[in-house]
Order: C-alpha cells, then structure tokens, then sequence
C-alpha cells in the first residue's frame, strides 16, 4: 500500500538525533511488547502479516507513534482479527467469562530456540528465475493496496540484477494469508541518478531488494 | 485482511502514548502535548500482557527469556567479533564476503533476524551503508536490536535519497570521488558492512580489534577510528 511508513526518498522529517549509550529498551514495557509480539506471532501470523498491521496505522498516528507504540496497536490488531481475543477482553484487561485456558504455544524452550535459530524465509523448492544476474530490469510500477515490499521510489525505475539471493516466500501473498508464493529474491543495482536525476553522485547508487514479480525486462 | 483505516485508527488511537517522543521529531514533541491519548503505554502494555497470560496464550517466562537475550545477550559486540577476526584472517574475511551465514555461524551467531546475511566490504573508494526505508529490518544476532535513530523517520527517508548528506550528519564527510552505495533492506536479506580496518592497528590483537568496532561502523554511517575513545555506540 502507499502508505506513509513507504518514506524512502521524502524530505522535511527533521535532523536525525543520535542518544549516545542508549538502552536496548527504554521503558520496561518496550521489551514486553517486543517479547509479546514474537511470542504471539507463533499463534497464527507470520512477520509479513505483523509488518502490514503497522502499516494500516493512519500515517498521521503513525508518524505521532514511537517504534514500540507501532508493535502494540498492530499487536493488538492482530490478536482480534486472529481470534484470539476480543476487543472487549483487551479493553477490559481480563479474560470474558466462561473462556477456555489456551496452553501458550511459545514456551521457554521454544524461545530460545526461536532466537537461535530463526524463521528462514527461504524456500528449498524448484522455482525458475526469470531473470539473470547482469540483466537490466525495471521494477514494475504497482501501486496495490495491500502489503508490498516494493517501495515506490523505485516504481518504473531500471537497474541491473547484481545477486540471485534464491528463493523466498512472496510478502504480498503472505502477509494476507494468500499462500506463499516462493520466488526468486535479486539484490537490484539502481544507478543514484536514475532514482533521484542530476542532484546525486553520478557514481551512487542504491541495492533494493527485489521479488521476481516485482520486475519486468528493460 | 478485513481492517478499514476507521477500525484502525480507534484502535491505533487507544495504544497510543503521549510519554515518548515521535518519531518526527524531539523538539516538535511540545507541540504534539495537546493532543489527547487515553492511555499510558505501559498499563496499557501490562494490561494486555496480564490479559494473554490469563488467556493462556503467552508464557511469562518465555517473554522473560526473549527480553534477557535481547537486553543482555545479543548486540553490537557480536558483530564486532566478526569485523575483527575479518580484519585478522584473510581466509575469513574470504568466508564472510562469499558465505556470510557460514561465517557468521563459525563465531557462534545467528538466528532470529539474521538467518540469511550479506557482508559488504568499505574501502577507500566503496562505501556502504545500509538502511530499511519501509520499517526496521536490522540484523539482530550480530548487531542486537536497532537503535530509535536507524528505525527514524528522518533515517528511513533520506538514506535513500541523500546518503551524503545523512553521513554529514553522523559526521563523516566523504571525498567526492568515493562511491557511495546504500543497501535498502526490503527482503529477508539483512546486510553487516564490513568497515576499513584503521591505519596504526598493525599487531593488534582481535580482542583490541573489536573494542574499536562500533555499532555505527557496522551500520555504515561512521568509520572505525582508533582515536575515538570508548567502543559501542
């Protein structure tokens, strides 16, 4: 979607403030919501879905927010339109009468396997590249209105295939619950100047990342 | 999904806090005061967190063991490791820029946010830096959790567009005739830059290496220097 958090190449959003020593979190509840987040998402969502409910946060609320505010409201989201409790329950703080105990799926062992170890995106199934590393390709210009990784400001812009990545679950599916789609992931070479014309160094450039159905010949 | 914006924006409204600063920007934070919140973000938080324990869909403990590791396990340090033996086996350096992961597995990292990883090389003449202009994507087992400037607004949007000028901000000037690359993390990708290993180091240890490897460096918006005093930032 063309949402606000899609802010790649805008300007006006002040100086960029360094805090020197700064904590991992700096309120107790940041780690809770940062835990909250991983643990639930073992219920029944995965990190494209997780991404994509903050990136329904209206972008005047979402430029308001801080990071960890950003993983609360889109938590919350994701919890009611799971299922897995209701808007009420949240509101109210405590379970509605008669709900049945869950066991937690994400258990102390789980966790620390979980950060050890991950959740790989990549895919070990036979999917064909339509594109070659060297081959000159445009990113197509799409504008859905769902979850997509492709950022506008490289919409219609041509660059060159520098790395084959393999293969990778598609967000834009994925994030809907729509399968996963697997394709090939290319690092996309864009000259600076064919993304932002004569004000930048001609030598620059930027490396998106880039699905296979992101791209069409050039 | 079923959302409309209108659901959301309750919703987004009744998560969020008024004690933080935005995103936007620290100094315009006064201005942004009169607007009415409802709800403290930490009751709000240990509200819900009762509520899914209650529920039985969180274990306390698990979140407990996610927040040490993150708060005091996993961080910049790591990666430093990685930079330092780079700088001190060529063989490994070899490893890290061919097969990240392996390499990075080989010094007992990985995992969570990091399971497929890029290595690229600063020098005098190429430099990198890296960014995730659609959200946060940062690679955590060797870096630890991002810091409030990379996850930015002012970051996310000029990286892109204004590398120069970002690095300006973080200090570093580069001469015009190096090449400037910026890797926009919208993958499952998550890329460590490998920073130029700094004149007057010749004979040091790997150990004293890496306390001059910083954060920042890894990121790309500084240089390793040995004058610089103390080590993570």
């Amino acid at each position: 979607m063309n949402g606000i958090h899609d802010m790649g190449g805008m300007h006006g959003m002040a100086p960029i403030v360094e805090e020197k020593n700064e904590p991992v979190f700096h309120h107790e509840w940041e780690g809770r919501i940062f835990a909250m987040n991983l643990a639930m998402a073992a219920w029944k969502w995965n990190l494209d879905a997780s991404r994509h409910s903050h990136e329904l946060i209206p972008p005047a609320e979402y430029l308001r927010m801080t990071h960890y505010e950003r993983w609360v409201a889109g938590l919350v989201e994701l919890i009611v339109q799971g299922g897995l409790s209701t808007r009420a329950e949240i509101e109210g703080g405590v379970p509605a009468a008669g709900s049945v105990k869950a066991v937690p799926v994400l258990t102390v062992d789980k966790a620390v396997a979980l950060v050890a170890k991950g959740v790989s995106a990549s895919r070990n199934v036979p999917v064909t590249q339509r594109f070659k590393v060297g081959q000159r390709v445009r990113a197509r210009n799409i504008n859905p209105t769902g979850h997509t990784r492709l950022p506008r400001y490289a919409r219609g812009k041509v660059g060159t295939v520098c790395l084959d990545h393999g293969v990778y679950v598609f967000p834009d599916t994925n994030a809907h619950f729509l399968g996963e789609k697997p394709q090939h992931v290319y690092s996309v070479r864009f000259a600076a100047r064919e993304l932002w014309g004569d004000q930048a160094a001609p030598q620059d450039s930027v490396y998106v990342d880039m699905w296979d159905d992101y791209l069409e010949p050039a | 999904m079923a959302t409309t914006r209108r659901d959301f924006l309750t919703s987004a409204a009744a998560t969020a806090g008024a004690a933080m600063t935005s995103d936007i920007s620290q100094a315009h934070q006064h201005e942004h005061e009169h607007q009415a919140v409802p709800s403290d973000p930490a009751l709000r938080v240990k509200s819900l967190e009762s509520l899914l324990v209650e529920k039985g869909l969180v274990d306390r403990a698990a979140l407990d063991a996610l927040v040490d590791a993150y708060e005091h396990k996993i961080g910049p340090r790591n990666g430093a490791r990685v930079v330092a033996r780079a700088w001190s086996d060529s063989g490994y350096k070899q490893r890290l820029l061919s097969d990240a992961d392996a390499a990075i597995a080989e010094m007992g990292y990985g995992g969570l946010q990091g399971e497929h990883m890029v290595v690229v090389e600063n020098s005098a003449k190429v430099h990198n830096l890296v960014v995730c202009t659609l959200c946060s994507c940062y690679p955590w087992p060797v870096l630890g959790l991002p810091p409030v400037w990379y996850k930015s607004a002012p970051y996310r949007s000029r990286t892109v567009i204004d590398p120069r000028g970002v690095l300006r901000e973080f200090g570093l000037e580069l001469p015009e005739d190096v090449e400037v690359r910026v890797w926009d993390s919208t993958a499952d990708l998550r890329y460590l830059v490998l920073p130029e290993r700094p004149a007057g180091t010749e004979g040091m240890s790997e150990e004293a290496l890496a306390a001059l490897v910083t954060r920042d460096a890894m990121v790309g918006v500084a240089k390793v220097s040995v004058s610089k005093e103390g080590t993570a930032r």
